[in-house]
């Protein structure tokens, strides 16, 4: 039994113009320790994944498949049963350091809420704990932070209380919504790198979310590229970066900064904007900016195949892309 | 929608009334005191003999003079002001705003005091003291949403194509905020009223004989005991108006100011 | 906090001063001749004259503030023109039925205005909720001294659970006092309560789609628990900032609601001194009411700082 499986996960979040269909017919399955990248232009979906995995959609969404976690259907339990859940085998980090921290209560108080709600700590105990909390997700002089409010702390040290809070109870599963977008570029890799060896020292499941390639290829197992709220492919991160198949994973792969490009490297975008959620297209959701499409892709969606082992893309001409990947899809 | 309804209602009243009364306004008769509701008198007449309904129809003129009175005084000192301390900023708009500051220690009664302590009690005062008090209000305002206006990109184009600043503010400024200025100046419409009645109430604004529904409450409390209802008929008037106002307020709002609606 | 505290309680005095001057002008040095008021269009020259010289009125404008002004400092607030005591005589006992009136009526708003605000917030566009606002809004409507005549007629002229109005006085005990204040506090306190209910629910449902929200479930907090561990204190600073600037209105209804129920407080004795043209009793009465916001506002300014951490660090 996997850790976490998800099984054609939707999500439709109800909007004045009609239901918008943020997640469509999603499939993870993640084992204990095992890290899981997902990738995606801004807007498909991956923090609505995400927070439906918590249990923390926003109140006009809905979910539907399951989400079982050690064989238990979180969607059929209740919110008081979900309430023991999060923060303790499921936590999550956040976008926004600088939002994501309650501006009237020290950044002390606030670790230690966790802890003792799930862990029943004393409030002396707690305070301990979280003084070595933040010891060890790299915050300089503990015992005087903890005292400080978050407006008196950087994006970086606050996204490092943001990790100590979600590291408190020992999660099963630690999810990172874009934990480093909102930081400066020096302190991107140090706090991904906290991230990664406090995962590995706790044993624990991740899945990281982010728009970057780049970020994700460095630290994850295994991906899934989602666009317009579906995964279009997905597999071991080495095979996928070894091969990239689908002409949506190849487009973001052109887009991103390369080493020694220098400054007059040019970076190509994907024409075009992602689909309306609301009104989506018949056929494949990716038909109007493919530079493949054809006339089936508009029309018919297309279906799962396996390129290699666990490598699977969701596209009609898989083969074609491939092939024309030396010369890149886009120009 | 409803407010709307509602406000049309009062201002029909209030142009019947111009015409026509059911009953006697002005006129004092002991032999027709206190007379119970009917067909004549649908509410029954009041301690001089006068007809309550049309007392409350006469009241609504009142109340609807009070307010358009008092909200143009504070619309043209108060607009003038605020958009002068946008287009200026430095120290007149420092000078404007610290004024507007400690105006707001006094509401419209009690600078309504100090002026009738001065010049007598009456109606023309009240109205007076109630637009004063409404002056530092939309100069606030005013210069809070101008100020917004200045930093947008079209404003700035227009002063980089050496467009003088009273120009931009009549062509820019003022058409951009006048949706939010309609919007408070129903709302100020409604605490005029209010306003007025206290003050009536207290008998500092409107005197005898003119019909005012603040009047008509003072001249009821006496009577509170043995007839009540004849207090309870212009404070429900008085409500009726406010709440209209309010009501189409937000309507106003939703309708020319989404954003701040959804906001809400 | 102290250099805060410090601006703070200089933007007092500032706004204190200010005021006073205000009051000055338009009580002194507008258009109107006291002495003449008082004395009637009839008097002759000589009356208005002597009058005049009596009361100190012949004296420059500048002259006479400053007496003023140092007189407050050292507690003398002058004399009555019409009654030749000292205005503070007329005022003390005034005091003491407004201030316990305009605190009573601010707790029960705040009261009312937290009860309602957060269970409309917690029951967000139900059927409740919808019902709740829609009550507030006729409560924002209704005069309060209109409210207080019904008041009367019902719970005490019905029901007779409280005195119709009049106020016993202090010595006559705590709870009686109290008593005779319930009603008029009630009637203010229900236009104030309904419409900072509706600021508190609207402030509640702002700060519930904040970020930090999420972080609290995402802890494993439930609903009810964010509310009152993380949104509450949040959702709290525009509730408090239109409190403050409601305390001017809450006073000037005292002012009217004490007359519907006949108590000698502040409200009566300015209205008096209307009526005899007493303009000094005006002139400090109002300067009293203005201090009160004035301080009112100053103690919202501390607790501001109190609630958000954050304006403390931009202030110094
Ligand atoms: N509260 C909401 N109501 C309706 N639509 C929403 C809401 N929040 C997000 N969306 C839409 O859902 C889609 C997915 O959003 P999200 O998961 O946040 O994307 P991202 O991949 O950037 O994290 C977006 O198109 C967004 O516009
Ligand atoms: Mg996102």
């Amino acid at each position: 039994m996997a850790l976490l499986d998800v099984e054609n996960l939707d999500v439709s979040l109800s909007t004045a113009m009609g239901p918008a269909r943020a997640v469509r017919g999603l499939n993870i399955s993640l084992e204990k320790g095992e890290t899981l990248g997902i990738v995606g232009e801004s807007g498909c979906g991956k923090s609505m994944t995400a927070l439906a995995l918590m249990g923390l959609l926003p109140d006009n969404g809905t979910t539907e498949g399951t989400i079982s976690l050690q064989g238990e259907d979180l969607l059929l339990k209740s919110e008081k049963e979900m309430c023991k859940i999060r923060g303790n085998r499921m936590a999550m980090i956040f976008q926004e350091p600088m939002t994501s921290l309650n501006p009237v209560h020290t950044v002390g108080r606030q670790i230690m809420e966790p802890l003792r709600l799930h862990r029943g700590l004393s409030k002396s105990e707690a305070f301990k704990e979280t003084i070595g909390l933040m010891e060890r997700v790299g915050i300089p002089n503990p015992s005087e932070r903890v005292h400080n409010y978050p407006h008196q702390l950087s994006g970086g040290q606050r996204q490092r209380v943001m990790i100590a809070l979600a590291l408190s109870c020992s999660p099963d599963i630690l999810i990172a919504d874009e934990p480093t977008t909102a930081l400066d570029v020096t302190i991107q890799d140090q706090i991904l790198e906290l991230i990664q060896n406090l995962v590995d020292e706790e044993g624990m499941a991740l899945i990281l979310i982010s728009h970057d390639l780049g970020v994700i290829a460095e630290n994850t197992e295994k991906v899934a590229v989602m666009y317009g709220g579906a995964v279009v492919e997905s597999g071991p991160t080495d095979q996928i970066f070894g091969n990239l198949a689908h002409p949506y994973t190849q487009g973001l792969f052109a887009a991103m900064p390369k080493l020694g490009m220098g400054r007059n490297g040019r970076l190509t975008t994907i024409p075009g904007t992602v689909p309306d959620l609301i009104n989506l297209p018949a056929g494949c959701t990716f038909t109007d900016r493919c530079p493949l499409a054809t006339d089936e892709c508009g029309t018919t969606a297309p279906s799962i195949s396996t390129v290699e082992a666990g490598h699977k893309v969701t596209c009609h001409h898989i083969d074609q892309a491939i092939n024309g990947r030396g010369e890149g899809l886009y120009k | 929608m409803v407010g709307g309804s509602i406000t049309a209602f009062l201002l029909l009243c209030a142009l019947i009334s111009l015409f026509w009364t059911p009953g006697e306004v002005y006129g004092i008769s002991i032999a027709t005191r206190f007379l119970p509701v009917s067909a004549q008198h649908w509410l029954g007449t009041d301690q001089f003999g006068r007809d309550i309904l049309s007392l409350l129809m006469a009241g609504t003129q009142n109340s609807i003079t009070v307010g358009v009175v008092a909200v143009s005084i504070g619309l043209f000192a108060g607009v003038g002001l605020g958009l002068l301390a946008s287009a200026r900023r430095g120290w007149t708009e420092e000078l404007i705003m610290r004024f507007s500051d400690f105006s707001f220690a006094f509401p419209a009664i009690l600078s309504a005091i100090m002026i009738t302590a001065i010049l007598g009690p009456g109606g023309v005062n009240s109205i007076i003291a109630i637009g004063i008090y409404n002056v530092p209000v939309f100069a606030r305002l005013t210069r809070g949403s101008a100020n917004a206006i200045w930093t947008r990109e079209y404003v700035m184009a227009a002063r980089a194509s050496g467009k003088g600043k009273f120009r931009i503010t009549i062509e820019h400024i003022l058409p951009n905020i006048l949706s939010i200025l309609i919007v408070q100046a129903t709302i100020q419409f409604a605490i005029a009223i209010l306003a007025e009645a206290a003050l009536s109430y207290l008998g500092l604004g409107t005197q005898p004989p003119h019909p005012s529904w603040g009047r008509m409450l003072n001249e009821a409390q006496t009577l509170m005991f043995f007839q009540p209802m004849q207090a309870v008929y212009p404070g429900g008037a008085i409500a009726l108006a406010v709440f209209g106002l309010n009501l189409l307020g937000d309507g106003l709002r939703d309708v020319l100011d989404p954003r701040l609606s959804r906001k809400r | 906090m102290s250099v805060f505290f410090a601006k703070r309680f200089m933007t007092l005095l500032a706004t204190l001063l200010g005021a006073s001057i205000v009051i000055f002008i338009v009580m002194e040095i507008l258009p109107g001749d006291p002495a003449l008021v008082i004395l009637g269009v009839e008097a002759t020259d000589e009356a208005i004259a002597l009058l005049t010289t009596e009361l100190g009125l012949d004296r420059p404008a500048l002259e006479r503030y400053f007496d003023w002004i140092f007189g407050i400092l050292q507690g003398d607030l002058g004399n009555s023109y019409a009654y030749k005591v000292p205005v503070w005589e007329l005022v003390e006992g005034a005091l003491k039925i407004t201030v316990p009136l305009a605190i009573l009526s601010m707790i029960l708003s705040v009261a009312l205005a937290l009860v309602v605000g957060l269970y409309a917030a917690a029951n967000h566009n139900k059927a409740s909720d919808i019902s709740l606002m829609g009550i507030s809004q006729l409560g924002i409507s209704i005069p309060n001294f209109w409210l207080a005549v019904l008041l009367i007629l019902y719970f005490a002229v019905n029901l007779r659970w409280f005195p119709a109005g009049g106020f016993p006085g202090w010595d006559e005990g705590f709870w009686v006092c109290i008593k005779a204040l319930i009603l008029p506090a009630v009637a203010l306190a229900t236009v104030q309560g309904a419409i900072l209910a509706r600021i508190t629910r609207s402030s509640v449902l702002e700060v519930f789609r904040e970020d930090f929200v999420r972080t609290a479930r995402a802890k494993g907090l439930s609903q009810r628990s964010t509310l009152w561990l993380h949104v509450l204190r949040n959702s709290m600073i525009p509730v408090i900032t239109v409190m403050g600037l409601q305390f001017a209105n809450l006073l000037a209804g005292t002012v009217i609601v004490e007359n519907v129920f006949h108590m000698p407080g502040l409200g009566s004795t300015v209205l008096k001194a209307i009526n005899n043209r007493d303009t000094i009793v005006v002139e400090n009465v109002v300067l009293m009411l203005a201090a009160m916001v004035v301080v009112t506002n100053f103690i919202v300014d501390i607790l501001y700082a109190v609630i958000d951490p954050r304006l403390k660090a931009h202030d110094i």
